[in-house]
């Protein structure tokens, strides 16, 4: 906190802080600065122990091996990109599937719904948020993954010949897949998104939405241009949250995507992402192996930091706009 | 506002009755232990069996034994009611991590230490029990076949992808006059990294050196089109519920799910059945080195089942207290005496008699480093 300004009286200093604070107030300022500059600590720390633990694999397989598309620990191959391309996979999926329902539920609650039938609907979305991951994991892969198989198979064939498509949704398929990870992901981050978009959109001003329906706005119209030019940054910066937990989720994917590390076009076929291997793997793993699963950790940890600072730059960049810079 | 004052008061009242109710627990909680706690605690620097030990023991890893170590653990309890045993699973790989940074007292390992992780062990003498043998059956879904044969270059192939259907000539050679449906194959195995994957691809390639190009390890890079599973349980499931399937599972767990498994080809040339008396014939039939390490995989013998695994108990040698050498000489020589007998309703399989003789005999060996010092804490 910033020291208070003096603001001199006719007899000196009037505001009794503004000389030497007193014992409580400072030891507040220490107490509160450690307790940042530690979370800062143990982050930079968490980074510094994972790089140094996933160094042999940087040295054993050098730049163009991390990156490759051969993992075969039996013969030593540890190449990552078939995980970072199941991550970047599923999460796509999910982010398409959730967020124009999620954008959708936050409109429909503030915009259509009236407030005494919304408070029912948020508790509900808020629910699905507190289902543990793994419990969403089992109800994948014993009920819904052999259940949509049969869903797949007749996409399957139907598409099968097709140029696009057949290549997209094609054979080979299965229900523990990327299009089942990405899904669940998708169950998952809805409750994120909607909560913090619907947060966002109840922040506009009803002067304008008003204003809007005042100069003959139809609702959907009004959305456009009251609603979205104020709310686009929170909603994207939400958007750009629930992407970074869709690619951190790791015993739900772990258990539904297939446990396959093959790169394919194909979305119903089995696949793998980064926190999957690491989760199924670990337990067994020794040296290299065991180096390229905490090197996948760190590439991981790296990708969703990016993510955060844009989702936080996005958010803040949006907000400095509105308030007129 | 009249509402939130109640929640006040409620919050208030529960938040005075939760510190109350800890420390009446903590209260029984400590009146329950030190009434256990008496009579063990006269326990002396005897080492006969039948004096009473105290203490903890904590250990980690196979997850192939975590059945046997949960079953031996609770009836331990009445052979030493004092001395608490605690396993916690989690893989052979954590199991050796753990017992290298020194967190826990034994672990459980599918698999001799690797040489990768020797320098994890700083030259420190580990001893090698080996507590339990288990067959691994290769389990397959086919309504109206029931005695199927393989040996192991078609299984090679087949878990290749190289044979797809059921009516294959290889499968028919190893199966004469039987008819075979046209079904396609599905391959099961395992989602996760595990020792019985390890050992099964162990045995393909020693067994089909030729034919099995995947090589061996707790994972291996399986065809693209096959069905991972979670834990022995997940394989089990998807040969259990898909047509055409074939897996590996362990034996306590195929029979748990009611699987049909497969009679496979030995060194020998007799087509065995995975059972508790077939495994144990091929860890009598295979060499054991004198640190106790061995591989009943491929063993020879005319009875032997080749898909035979086993895991050891690791413990080091030099132990910083006598009491936990004494708690890990009663219990390790529990698993190998009566705990022994727990083993074949678990559906894994006793060790032969020369080697549990041999185990038994490398007991004394844990010892401790300090010789003098004998009080229990």
């Amino acid at each position: 906190m910033s020291t208070v300004t003096q603001r001199a009286g006719p007899a000196g200093p009037a505001h009794p802080l503004s000389g030497r604070r007193p014992f409580g107030d400072r030891g507040f300022q220490v107490v509160a600065l450690a307790s940042g500059l530690l979370v800062l600590v143990i982050l930079v720390l968490i980074a510094v122990s994972t790089t140094q633990q996933a160094s042999s694999w940087f040295s054993a397989e050098g730049l163009s091996g991390v990156f490759s598309t051969t993992w075969n620990p039996a013969a030593g191959q540890f190449g990552a990109l078939a995980f970072i391309y199941g991550t970047a996979i599923t999460a796509a999926i999910a982010i398409i599937l959730a967020v124009p329902v999620s954008v959708g539920i936050a409109l429909l609650l503030t915009e259509v719904v009236p407030y005494r039938w919304a408070r029912p609907i948020v508790y509900v979305i808020d629910l699905l948020a507190v289902i543990p991951s793994v419990v969403w994991g089992l109800w994948g892969i014993l009920v819904f993954a052999p259940w949509i198989q049969n869903i797949y198979t007749s996409i399957g064939s139907a598409v099968s010949g097709v140029p696009v498509l057949g290549a997209l949704f094609g054979p080979p398929v299965s229900g523990a897949s990327f299009f089942t990870c990405g899904i669940i992901l998708a169950f998952m981050i809805t409750p994120i998104v909607t909560s913090l978009s619907r947060e966002v959109i109840a922040t506009v001003p009803a002067i304008d939405r008003e204003g809007a329906y005042a100069l003959g706005a139809t609702r959907l119209e009004m959305i456009r241009g009251a609603v979205w030019p104020h709310s686009q940054g929170g909603i994207v910066g939400s958007v750009l949250l629930g992407l970074g937990r869709a690619m951190g989720e790791t015993i739900a994917a772990a258990l539904v995507i297939g446990s396959s590390a093959t790169i394919t076009s194909h979305l119903f076929a089995p696949g793998y992402n980064m926190p999957a291997v690491i989760a199924n793997e670990f337990g067994e793993a020794s040296g290299v192996f065991r180096a390229a699963l905490i090197g996948l950790g760190v590439l991981l940890f790296v990708f969703t930091i990016i993510i955060n600072i844009i989702a936080r730059g996005v958010v803040e960049r949006s907000a400095r706009r509105k308030r007129g810079a | 506002m009249g509402y939130f004052y109640m929640q006040c008061l409620r919050t208030q009242r529960v938040m005075t009755a939760g510190p109350v109710l800890v420390v009446m627990a903590l209260t029984l909680a400590a009146c329950g232990s030190s009434s256990s706690s008496s009579p063990s605690s006269s326990s002396s620097s005897g080492g006969s069996s039948s004096s009473s030990l105290s203490g903890t023991l904590n250990g980690s890893g196979s997850t192939f034994q975590l059945t046997f170590q949960q079953t031996a653990i609770s009836s331990f309890k009445s052979v030493q009611p004092g001395l608490t045993v605690n396993y916690g699973g989690g893989g052979s790989g954590k199991g050796r991590t753990d017992l290298a940074s020194g967190v826990v007292n034994y672990a459980g390992s599918d698999s001799p230490i690797p040489a990768a992780e020797m320098a994890g062990f700083k030259g420190k003498t580990v001893l090698y029990f080996p507590v339990v043998i288990g067959p691994i059956t290769v389990s397959y879904n086919l309504p109206g076949v029931k005695n199927l044969k393989l040996s192991a270059p078609v299984l090679a192939d087949i878990f290749q992808a190289k044979i797809t259907k059921w009516n294959d000539s290889a499968i028919a050679a190893d199966n004469p006059g039987v008819s075979l449906p046209s079904t396609a194959i599905v391959i099961a195995r395992r989602s996760d990294s595990s020792g019985t994957t390890q050992n099964f691809s162990e045995f393909l390639v020693k067994a089909a050196p030729s034919v099995w190009k995947l090589g061996t390890d707790s994972t291996i890079a399986w065809p693209a089109n096959s069905r991972g599973g979670n834990g022995n349980g997940g394989v089990a499931q998807i040969v259990k519920t898909t047509p055409g399937a074939i897996g590996y599972v362990d034996y306590a767990d195929a029979k748990a799910s009611g699987l049909t498994f497969a009679s496979i080809k030995n060194q020998a040339g007799s087509y065995i059945a995975p059972s508790t008396q077939s495994a144990t014939a091929a860890a009598d039939n295979a060499t054991i080195e004198p640190n106790l390490t061995f591989s009943a995989i491929w063993a020879p013998g005319a009875s032997s089942y080749p898909i035979t695994y086993q895991s050891w108990d690791l413990v080091y040698q030099a132990q910083s207290s006598s009491q936990t050498a004494k708690g890990l000489q009663a219990y390790i020589g529990y698993l190998l005496g009566p705990g022994q007998k727990l083993l074949p309703q678990l559906g894994y399989a006793p060790l032969p008699s020369s080697l549990d003789q041999k185990a038994t005999a490398q007991l004394s060996k844990i010892g401790s480093s300090s010789a003098a010092s004998a009080s229990p804490s």
